[in-house]
């Protein structure tokens, strides 16, 4: 029967020529194939940044004057100063761990804050004047927050009281702090807007006030949202290089007075950046193996973030 | 034993951060985190008896705080860059008035009047350097002839060369990843792996980026020897440069960088402006030519010439060095993930009624993409990759690892170039010393810089709403 309909064809399509398919298979199958291409250079991307660190990581470690018990043990870091070089990691987390902690201190409050009323208080008209005004911080570039920093911060810090030196933790970590809270408060609002009315009305329903609905209803079951942008923004913190590069110092000491200079692990990127290193020494591959312990921190740091948005969202369709 | 060390490290903490000296300061810090409590309990005293109220006060407050600060640092920097466009030279005009009369009352051959004449010139000189419009004037030592010009046109060079890679890329894998999803099980499996590559690739921080730009691009792992003695070469022309005896510069032409010119009489050479002149090489017995035309083309046999390049524009080299190719290159790294997604995000918008209509008319999948969605889509992506070439024309980090700080009087002429960019420009401005005596510091150049940059960024993201104001019209 299928064979028969397939062979009698109407009379006005027996004598048309068909164009050959082959040329628009093969036109489909290339364009498929260079689309494939274009993605299979992300992953080399991936694949290259893992194995490069890692082999001038074990590079780094061939040297003589470096070990890796000293690397992740050892509680100096002086590769340029004194007769004997320390590379102990420890102090450049300090300085990153200072700045970070500090500009989360900044950034999570006022970002949430921000959130929640934006999704849930702020009448429309406030909404669309606030939210440009974040994505307006959001595209500032570091350099400029660097500078803010500099001429700003550290002068106001010192106004009030605050004996701070000229390059100092606090003052870069309140400007990682103000680049990050535009992250945290339109992915948090994201993530309040993200839950459904039906809920708020029922909370309404049950005679909850505005402030009952906002901080018991919405932010709970916004909460993997949450937490996924604190994540995401310490992340960005940690990994955040031109303002403590301009602010944070130079000198990578292990302390516990924010008010000092300090290092971080991208500090110690740029500066070995600025100065020469063209001759491989143990100084330029020092720089691979920071990178590969930035690297990790910031990867699982991301991993984690987008994990427990996927895994712990509450789904309520 | 290690953790002995550990341990003993760990109490002999370094605390000379706490002495004697700051702790006045310490004090205040502790009468501050006193008024904060009083602060704290206030606030939580007032949330206990009016929640609503004083939480919505708190929201106010809180989302005020990010406009005060963006208030605050446009105002900042405003205020100390304006001047940087108009930099003050009241003390040159002084002078000038003042020469101006002491040269009316003195004989126009004195020396004194030759002195101040010189003196004159000089100054008028600075004063058309400083009036020079900031966008083409060139960093200089001083701060009032300091100027963005080159590395503006670094900037833009790295940003358009950046944008010539992302576009094709970036797109590219939107429309494999939104497009052509696979039904089979595996290969689905197979592109989530890679869109949870691609998700993490833009958590990555962008020095990373620089690291691996200057490994794999700059140096290339030094397989291809060093930029000064690269492995492949062309379009670059050498020639040895001379100084005569009469200070004139002139040039012979060489096949290598290696290869030394046999200096020999009536050898021809060029001058800077192209001309050709006929050497006259004198030896150490020789007599030293007395008239100037001849000094000028006189070089002693001995002499030793410094190589310079010429570059075509076409001109490439392969280790890349600190060139415009490898900063664009690198930079395409760190936005290539930012523009994927922004573009899935646009193909996502593109309602599925319209694919669904282009299939039943019988459009192959890649027909499908280019007449209907393609289009559909092209003003969200055009807007996500303006605000990524914004983000590209901020980042610094990246280019930092690559190119270092580098002074240059020019902005680029061909790929292979050295350069500088704006962000850069700024960091290391920002960084210089100030003198707070001085009225016109390095403070007010960055400051002015990073107006430039500001205004630039504004410009860009003014079109990106546009279009997106464009695109929400088109598709409701």
């Amino acid at each position: 029967m299928a064979t028969a309909q397939k062979t009698a064809k109407p009379a006005v399509l027996e004598r048309r020529e068909f164009r050959s398919l082959a040329a628009t298979r093969f036109r489909e199958w290339f364009i498929l194939a260079a689309l494939a291409g274009c993605t299979v250079f992300t992953v080399m991307i991936t694949v290259t940044i893992v194995c490069l660190l890692i082999g001038q990581t074990v590079e780094f470690f061939r040297m003589p004057e470096t070990s890796v018990t000293d690397f992740l043990f050892g509680l100096k870091w002086n590769p340029t100063l004194g007769n004997v070089k320390h590379f102990g990691i420890w102090p450049l987390i300090c300085g990153t761990m200072w700045v970070t902690v500090i500009a989360m201190c900044v950034a999570l409050p006022l970002g949430l804050i921000t959130a929640i009323y934006l999704s849930e208080y702020a009448p429309r008209g406030l909404r669309n004047v606030l939210k440009p005004i974040l994505e307006l911080l959001a595209g500032i570039p570091t350099v400029v927050y660097g500078f803010f920093a500099l001429v700003v911060i550290t002068p106001a810090l010192q106004a009030v009281g605050i004996q701070v030196d000229f390059y100092n933790a606090i003052s870069a970590g309140i400007a990682v702090g103000i680049l990050c809270l535009p992250t945290v408060a339109s992915l948090s609002e994201d993530a309040l807007r993200a839950v459904p009315r039906r809920l708020r009305e029922a909370a309404y329903g049950l005679g909850s006030t505005k402030f009952d609905v906002s901080l018991k209803v919405v932010v709970p079951a916004a909460l993997s949202g949450i937490i996924s942008a604190f994540l995401l923004a310490l992340a960005r913190a940690i990994g955040e290089t031109m303002i403590v590069a301009m602010a944070a110092g130079a000198l990578a000491k292990l302390t516990i007075d924010p008010r000092q200079q300090i290092q971080t692990m991208t500090g110690h990127m740029a500066s070995t950046a600025t100065g020469d290193i063209s001759n491989f020494d143990v100084r330029y591959y020092s720089i691979y193996a920071v990178a590969l312990v930035l690297f990790f921190i910031t990867l699982s740091l991301t991993v984690l973030g987008n994990f427990v948005r996927k895994r712990f969202q509450e789904a309520y369709d | 034993m290690a953790v002995n060390l550990l341990l003993g490290s760990w109490v002999s903490l370094p605390i000379d951060g706490l002495s004697f000296e700051r702790l006045d300061s310490l004090l205040y810090t502790f009468f501050g985190f006193v008024a904060l409590g009083l602060f704290v309990g206030l606030v939580f005293g007032a949330w206990s008896v009016f929640p609503n109220t004083s939480f919505w006060l708190l929201c106010v407050v809180t989302s005020a705080s990010s406009v005060v600060i963006l208030l605050i640092l446009l105002l900042s920097i405003f205020y100390r860059g304006i001047p940087a466009f108009n930099p003050p030279k009241d003390d040159i005009v002084a002078e000038l008035s003042e020469i101006d009369t002491k040269l009316s009352a003195l004989a126009a051959d004195s020396s004194e009047a030759q002195e101040l004449t010189a003196r004159q010139t000089e100054l008028q000189e600075l004063e058309q350097v400083i009036d020079t419009s900031f966008l083409n004037k060139a960093p200089a030592p001083g701060a009032r002839e300091a100027g963005i010009g080159p590395a503006l046109l670094g900037s833009i060079w790295v940003c358009v060369g950046c944008a010539v890679f992302f576009l094709p890329l970036g797109v590219g894998t939107a429309i494999f990843l939104e497009e052509f999803k696979p039904r089979n099980k595996i290969l689905r499996w197979f592109t989530d792996m890679l869109q949870l590559n691609i998700n993490n690739l833009a958590g990555v921080p962008s020095i990373v980026y620089g690291i691996l730009g200057m490994t794999v691009f700059a140096t290339m792992f030094g397989l291809f020897g060093t930029s000064k003695d690269p492995f492949i070469e062309l379009g670059t022309e050498f020639k040895r440069q001379y100084v005569t005896e009469g200070m004139q510069v002139v040039f012979i032409p060489t096949d290598s960088r290696d290869e030394e010119p046999e200096l020999s009489d009536g050898m021809t050479a060029f001058k800077s402006d192209g001309s050709e002149v006929k050497l006259n090489i004198i030896g150490d017995d020789d007599d030293f030519p007395e008239d100037d035309a001849t000094l000028n083309v006189s070089l002693f046999g001995d002499a030793e010439g410094g190589v310079v390049a010429d570059n075509a524009w076409y001109s490439f080299r392969l280790p890349l060095g600190r060139s415009v190719l490898a900063a664009s290159l690198t930079l395409m790294l760190v936005i290539l993930p930012v523009v994927i997604i922004s573009t899935q995000e646009a193909l996502r918008a593109v309602p599925m009624s319209l694919r669904q209509g282009a299939q039943g008319l019988g459009c192959t999948p890649w027909q499908t993409v280019r007449n209907v969605t393609l289009p559909a889509a092209i003003p969200g992506i055009m807007t996500g990759c303006i605000l990524s070439m914004s983000r590209a024309i901020g980042e610094a980090a990246p280019i930092l690892m690559i190119s270092g700080i580098v002074a240059i009087s020019m902005g680029p002429q061909h790929l292979m170039d050295d350069f500088s960019i704006l962000p850069l420009q700024i960091f290391y401005w920002a960084a210089l010393p100030v003198n707070d005596a001085d009225p016109h510091n390095f403070q007010h150049v960055a400051a002015g810089a990073i107006i430039v940059l500001l205004l630039v960024l504004f410009a860009f993201n003014s079109v990106a709403i546009l279009l997106r104001q464009l695109a929400q019209k088109q598709l409701s």
